[in-house]
């Protein structure tokens, strides 16, 4: 039985395309099938970032609109023979299809592939619903910043609106210095506020702006973000993997010996 | 500046935190902090008809994580904590 999991964040920039790719890849790294589809009809990014750009031919509306058939669609990936994309029309906008159209599409997906993978465009318009309409599992990808974590906030409540069950969190772009000094909320603040599982904790690391200009996913390569992308992988593929330290508190231990750190760095102020 | 004041200053991920906090509870209700407050001005002086209470520092908000409904939805809930005077002091 597949899963299809929508990446979603409501506000743009701030990790949706990378994450979608990094758990594609690395899913596809732990042995599963996966397709990715890039629902950001208009505004395709995703194929960029997974170094597929050039052999684009066909496009998810053309699949829609019955143009060609749905294989003829589907990229196979440089390094993973089970991982495939389905890009986006750039040339058209996200009123061009349907939600009910992407669910008919997604189910003619399920028989072949473990994971679906639906890169979500920012907003909460025509390109959300149809992005989330046949999900069964949805990401929320946020920053530590005011402004994304209002927006996840909405994006959450319309999720619950449209009946998706399971929703995690990822919080992407973390700065341990930041943290460390009280400028930047910790993983625990923004657990409190938003209410939600944690999937995955990712640093912010130079290596992603690399890895996006080379056109290649680092999920499991050796890098603090490559390796946080993978541990998201094995999380949802059913094993516990520990949160790594961010500042602070995660685990139980971690959140003791935080305790700890912490009133010696009051004691020192 | 005394020392105190080192400690007392706010980080500005408390400020973030802060007003987060606040703005959230505006946003999923689609109720403003001022209308909060008129609801909180309400309930001090219905309570207050038949008890003595501390208006002063009585709390009311709106959080998510309140019980399930129906269909096993989260269900916002306005939580009101209201001290009341102890009469015998």
């Amino acid at each position: 039985m597949s899963e299809v999991i929508v990446v979603t964040s409501g506000k743009g920039g701030v990790g949706k395309t990378t994450t979608s790719a990094n758990v594609g890849t690395g899913l596809a790294e732990l042995g599963k099938s996966v397709v990715l589809i890039d629902a950001d009809i208009g505004l395709r990014n995703l194929d960029v970032v997974m170094g597929l750009e050039n052999r684009i031919v066909y496009n998810l509306v053309d699949v829609i609109e019955g143009n060609c058939r749905l294989k003829q669609a589907l990229i196979k990936d440089k390094r993973h023979s089970g991982l495939f994309l389905m890009p986006a029309a750039q040339t058209r906008d996200k009123n061009c299809i349907t939600p009910g159209q992407m669910v008919k599409l997604i189910d003619s997906l399920r028989e072949q592939f473990d994971y679906i993978i639906l890169d979500c465009p920012a907003g909460i318009e025509q390109g959300f619903q149809n992005a989330i309409a046949g999900a069964d599992h949805a990401i929320v990808v946020t920053t530590p910043e005011v402004s994304a974590i209002r927006d996840a906030d909405r994006i959450i409540g319309l999720l619950e609106a449209n009946e998706i069950k399971k929703v995690d969190l990822v919080l992407n772009r973390l700065r341990q210095d930041l943290i460390r000094r009280g400028e930047m909320m910790t993983v625990d603040d923004v657990l409190d506020i938003l209410g939600l599982p944690l999937l995955g904790v990712v640093p912010d690391d130079e290596n992603v702006v690399i890895a996006t200009n080379q056109g290649e996913p680092l999920v499991g390569k050796n890098s603090d973000a490559g390796q946080a992308f993978f541990n998201i992988c094995k999380r949802l593929e059913g094993k516990e993997v520990p949160f790594k330290d961010f500042g602070k508190n995660v685990t139980i231990w971690t959140r003791f010996s935080g305790l700890f750190k912490k009133n010696l760095q009051e004691e020192r102020a | 500046m005394n020392i105190f004041s080192i400690f007392k200053r706010k980080t500005s991920s408390q400020i973030a935190k802060d007003r987060l906090k606040i703005l959230l509870i505006s946003d999923r209700v689609n109720c403003s902090p001022e209308m909060m407050e008129l609801i909180k001005n309400d309930i001090a002086q219905v309570i207050s008809k038949y008890m003595k209470i501390d208006s002063t520092s009585m709390e009311v908000q709106i959080s998510k994580t309140g019980s399930s409904g129906r269909n096993g939805k989260k269900m916002p809930v306005l939580y009101a904590n209201i001290p009341i005077l102890d009469l015998r002091d």
